[in-house]
C-alpha cells in the first residue's frame, strides 16, 4: 500500500480517462484508453490481485482495444466526417449532472469511517487459489459464461453478415 | 496510509467520467469505450473489497465482468459496423428513425 504508487497510478487513470472522453478523434481516444487500462492493471497489482492485473492487460489492453482500433480503421472515417465539438444544451446538462453526482458520491464516501487494509496472506491473488475457487464454488457461473460467449459469437456473426 | 475509502473514491471518479462520456459524447465508438471504462471502475471496487475482506470471491466476479465486457465489445462493434454500412455515420444523433 504505497501512497506514492497509489497517487501516481490513480492520477494517471483519472487523467487518461478524462483525455479519453474529450478527444475528438476516436483513434486518440482508444489509445488513451489503452494507457488507462495499464494504470488500472497497476492499481490491481497494488491490491495484490496479480492474476487479475495480468488478465486486465491481456484481455482489455490486448484483445478488446485491438478490436476497437480494428473497427475504427475498418470504418475509415475521413477528416471531414469527424464532427467538431459543439456546445449543446444536452451536453451542458449532462456535464452538470455528472459533476453533481461526483460531489454527492465523494461527500458520501468521505462520511464513512476510514477502513485500513490488513496485511494480505501468503498467496493472495495468485492464479492457483483463484482457479480453485473458479472450479469449485463458482463452477456453475463459470460454465454459464461459455453460453454467454456462444451468444456473443452468434450475435457478432449475425450483425456482421450482409445477408443471412 | 491508503485505505479502502481512497480506492472507492477513485473508482467513483472513474465511473463518473465514464457516465460523462456516455451522456455527453455523440460518437458511438467513444460511448462504447466509456462503457468499458465504467466496467473497469466497477472491477476496481470488486478488487478493493476483496483485498479488504481477505477473500478471493471478488476476483472470480471480476473474471465474469471481463467476460461480459468482451462479449459486449464484440456484439457492440458488430452493431456499429452494421449501422455504418446502412447509414454511413457513427454519430448517435443521426440515427433517429424510431424517434417518430
Amino acid at each position: 500500500m504505497n501512497p506514492i504508487l497509489f497517487y501516481t497510478f490513480g492520477g494517471l487513470a483519472v487523467v487518461t480517462a478524462l483525455l479519453m472522453v474529450t478527444r475528438q478523434n476516436p483513434i486518440a481516444s482508444a489509445l488513451w484508453l489503452v494507457v488507462n487500462f495499464f494504470a488500472f492493471a497497476a492499481l490491481f497489482a497494488l491490491l495484490s490481485a496479480h492474476f487479475i492485473a495480468v488478465i486486465q492487460i491481456l484481455l482489455y489492453a490486448g484483445a478488446i482495444m485491438v478490436l476497437f482500433i480494428f473497427v475504427i480503421m475498418l470504418l475509415n472515417l475521413r477528416e471531414e466526417e469527424i464532427k467538431p465539438r459543439q456546445l449543446q444544451f444536452s451536453g451542458l446538462l449532462g456535464g452538470g449532472l455528472v459533476i453533481y453526482l461526483i460531489v454527492l458520491l465523494v461527500l458520501g464516501l468521505l462520511k464513512i469511517p476510514a477502513a485500513p487494509f490488513e496485511a494480505s496472506t501468503e498467496g493472495f491473488g495468485y492464479v492457483a487459489p483463484v482457479g480453485r475457487l473458479l472450479f469449485t464454488k463458482y463452477l456453475i457461473p463459470f460454465e454459464l459464461t461459455s453460453v454467454l460467449l456462444l451468444v456473443a459469437i452468434v450475435g457478432s456473426v449475425v450483425m456482421g453478415k450482409r445477408k443471412l | 496510509m491508503i485505505t479502502l475509502n481512497h480506492y472507492l473514491i477513485l473508482a467513483a471518479l472513474l465511473f463518473c467520467i465514464g457516465i460523462f462520456g456516455v451522456i455527453v459524447r455523440r460518437n458511438i465508438l467513444i460511448i462504447l469505450m466509456s462503457i468499458e471504462l465504467m466496467l473497469s471502475a466497477v472491477n476496481l471496487v470488486f478488487i478493493a473489497f476483496s483485498r479488504y475482506l481477505g477473500g478471493l470471491d471478488g476476483h472470480v466476479w471480476v473474471f465474469m465482468v471481463l467476460t461480459v465486457a468482451a462479449a459486449e465489445a464484440a456484439v457492440g462493434l458488430g452493431i456499429i459496423v452494421a449501422v455504418f454500412r446502412n447509414k454511413e455515420t457513427v454519430y448517435v444523433d443521426e440515427v433517429k428513425e424510431l424517434k417518430g
